[in-house]
């Protein structure tokens, strides 16, 4: 008779060898290759780092690095505020037995591929499209508007449509999961629908809220369809930089560099940035809660939001070498660790 | 929060009158006509089986309903179109329905916000209410680390903080054990009268609401078959229904005699038992001549022993069908001679009463006083 340990390491043999091979083992092979340099045609094997310097230095792919942070920032606001509405009507206002009617209606954009979904976009959003065509018709504009292709605007709208599905679904099952005798009782303790929703339904949703922000920002950073189709020079993101690397320069390590500072950055902002928002939660409540602990709140937050932004501006100015900002951005992830550490999980199930 | 603090009438004026309330749902007809009157400072029951109604006019009351029909007025207002949010109720739920994202404090509080008292009067509050509650030292701790008993407390002190003129409580027991559920319902009534505050109480527990209540509506399919304090509904139950759903009730055929004693007493025949005379009050829908039915409760029935008699020589005899020991007491079913169905009769053990055997004869002492005719 084998062990219980052995018989689940026997069961999911079969994944962990996939996922090692197809998983693990590229990620390692892609690290090791940012870690080399391509002379012409060949790699050669020796270790430098020199192309993370490169990459933390040059303007240019910092320039694209903090665009693809900002779309993906925005997609990610503009999906997470348009399905929170969706996921809350289909959990409170749909009739149980057509929830999953609904769920299922939601999915069908998925039917499509997304590459054809993606030219559709275009096609949409296009100087003589159905957009700029009904505008005009109806008189709202004279002439076509000329920032909604081409530029990072269809990019942020794009994917916005593209991951809303991704962001009612976990939203829906976390507002689902709200025992409705708790928004009675709220209403029984004298609260009007509006206080009810702000005490008790959006903390009680706002693991779902996370679920959704993590899952539509993490794969928008790196896409790579969306702005090379409809994103024009002003709409360009660092996957487009990295397949340039590779593809166009023939500069794999590069491409390789620029992808894993792409992973660390999107992964340290996401550390920070949940730290930050259980940082200030924490503070709102300390201050007293309520309004005035939301002021206090969003005044630390938005202090230091602008001293990050002076930082980062006068940043390439202070750290002239790439050391510099691995140590900026080590000191801010040791922070935020300690965040992790120091605070427990607040109300807001973050 | 609710507009009110304390109750403002004297005991035992209506705080609540019901008016022929309606309820439908589509088709289904779940409130037929309710009228009631629940009175200031009154513990409060409405009891039925599951399906009756009860919760449904309870939500109606705190809001949570909108009606098809009739009127409730809540301290001489009408309701209609107010809000439970706007009503000087508060309800403890089935589920209890603690914010799972709170302090048990926090729960506590949750009403206060709209208060005027100052941050540091309603910490006060708050502690206070712990404290009658029994929770004094468990303001700190995360509400979802709490027993269910102490949700119960909890669920509790947060309504009554907010002093409100009818607590609502819905099933507030049913998620408990046995043990602790006997222990709530005497804090229960200890609270209702410390605090004086009108107590409308849902329960498909009979023994529950005998415990507990003033008064108890008996519900069922959506009307109201009885409204009396628990020893009338106990003791004279108006119909079999309600006979049958409160505690247990033997039932013998009799027939109503014609000669009549006079002075509204009644002469019956009934079967196993023979002739009894009964007063008008005994008969909650009159009597009428002929065949009928007597009600009686088993511990209106004793066991004879060797030597002993009964008062006027009321006495049956039967057959021992069933024994059933249950340490304190033995419930036996005895087939009187000349009675279609064993009837149930509860004994108290004592010491030097012996159980009697299956299959033995036994003699039964009964009281007219005790019986229930139904016509």
């Amino acid at each position: 008779m084998r062990s219980e340990a052995g018989k689940g390491l026997t069961l999911i043999s079969p994944t962990l060898v996939y996922a090692l091979l197809l998983l693990a083992a590229p990620l390692v092979s892609i690290v090791l290759l940012s870690f080399w340099t391509q002379n012409f045609l060949t790699i050669e094997r020796v270790f430098t780092t020199g192309n993370y310097a490169e990459a933390l230095t040059d303007p240019l792919y910092r320039e694209l690095m903090l665009r693809s942070l900002r779309i993906s920032g925005m997609v990610t606001l503009l999906t997470v505020a348009l399905a929170f509405p969706v996921a809350y009507y289909i959990s409170f206002h749909v009739r149980p037995d057509r929830k999953s009617l609904w769920l299922f209606l939601i999915t069908i954009p998925f039917w499509t591929s997304y590459l054809i979904r993606v030219f559709l976009w275009r096609v949409i959003l296009a100087y003589d499209g159905p957009v700029n065509s009904g505008l005009m018709a109806v008189g709202l504009i004279d002439e076509p508007l000329s920032w909604i292709l081409y530029n990072a605007n269809a990019v942020v709208i794009t994917l916005a449509h593209a991951f809303a599905p991704f962001a009612i679904l976990p939203i829906f099952v976390s507002l689902e999961k709200i025992d409705r005798s708790l928004l009675e009782a709220s209403r029984d303790l004298g609260e009007s629908k509006a206080m009810t929703f702000l005490r008790v339904t959006l903390p009680l949703a706002m693991p779902g809220v996370l679920a959704a922000v993590l899952i539509v920002f993490i794969p928008t950073v790196g896409d790579y369809v969306t702005p090379r189709l409809v994103g024009g020079s002003g709409g360009t993101m660092i996957a487009n930089m990295i397949y340039a690397q590779i593809f166009d320069l023939n500069d794999r390590p590069m491409g390789a560099t620029l992808a894993v500072l792409a992973m660390m950055i999107v992964a340290m902002v996401l550390l920070w940035g949940i730290s930050r928002l259980r940082f200030w939660l924490w503070l709102a409540d300390r201050a007293g809660g309520g309004v005035k602990g939301m002021a206090v709140a969003l005044a630390a937050a938005l202090a230091e939001i602008v001293a990050l932004r002076a930082l980062f501006v006068l940043g390439p100015a202070l750290l002239v070498a790439g050391a510099g900002v691995i140590v900026l951005l080590a000191l801010a992830t040791a922070g935020s660790i300690l965040i992790f550490l120091r605070l427990p999980k607040g109300r807001w199930g973050i | 929060m609710s507009q009110t603090n304390g109750p403002t009438l004297a005991k035992g004026q209506p705080i609540i009158t019901l008016e022929g309330v309606q309820k439908y749902y589509g088709d289904y007809h779940a409130l037929r006509g309710i009228s009631a009157e629940i009175r200031a400072g009154e513990f409060f029951s409405l009891l039925g089986p599951s399906g009756c109604g009860k919760t449904t006019l309870l939500r109606a009351i705190a809001g949570f309903e909108d009606i098809s029909g009739g009127v409730i007025r809540l301290d001489g207002r009408d309701m209609e179109g107010v809000p439970p949010n706007r009503r000087p109720t508060n309800m403890v739920f089935q589920s209890y329905a603690i914010f799972p994202h709170m302090s048990v404090a926090e729960n506590v509080g949750f009403g206060l916000r709209r208060s005027s008292m100052s941050s540091d009067e309603k910490r006060r509050a708050v502690a206070e209410a712990l404290e009658m509650v029994g929770l004094g030292k468990f303001g700190a701790r995360a509400a979802h680390a709490l027993s269910g008993g102490q949700r119960q407390r909890v669920a509790l002190a947060r309504a009554l903080i907010l002093k409100p003129k009818v607590l609502l409580l819905d099933e507030p027991l049913s998620a408990l054990d046995k043990k602790m559920r006997e222990v709530m319902q005497v804090e229960l009534i200890k609270l209702q009268r410390e605090v004086g505050i009108t107590f409308i109480l849902v329960t498909h527990d009979q023994e529950e609401a005998l415990v507990m209540s003033d008064r108890i509506a008996v519900m069922f399919e959506g009307e109201i078959a009885q409204l009396d304090d628990p020893e009338t509904l106990y003791r004279r139950p108006n119909s079999r229904r309600v006979a049958e759903f409160i505690g247990m009730m033997n039932f013998l055929p009799a027939r109503v005699l014609p000669t009549g004693p006079g002075g509204g007493r009644i002469a019956l025949e009934v079967a196993g038992l023979g002739p009894a005379e009964i007063e008008a009050a005994q008969c909650p829908n009159g009597a009428n001549v002929g065949e009928a039915e007597i009600g009686v409760r088993p511990e209106s029935l004793t066991v004879l022993y060797e030597g002993q008699g009964a008062e006027g020589g009321r006495e049956a005899e039967g057959t021992v069908k069933e024994v059933v020991y249950y340490g304190d007491m033995t419930y036996y079913d005895i087939l009187l001679d000349g009675a279609p169905a064993p009837v149930r009769v509860s004994m108290r053990n004592m010491p030097g009463r012996r159980v009697l055997d299956y299959g033995a004869r036994a003699r039964l002492a009964w009281d007219p006083r005790a019986m229930v005719l139904f016509c």
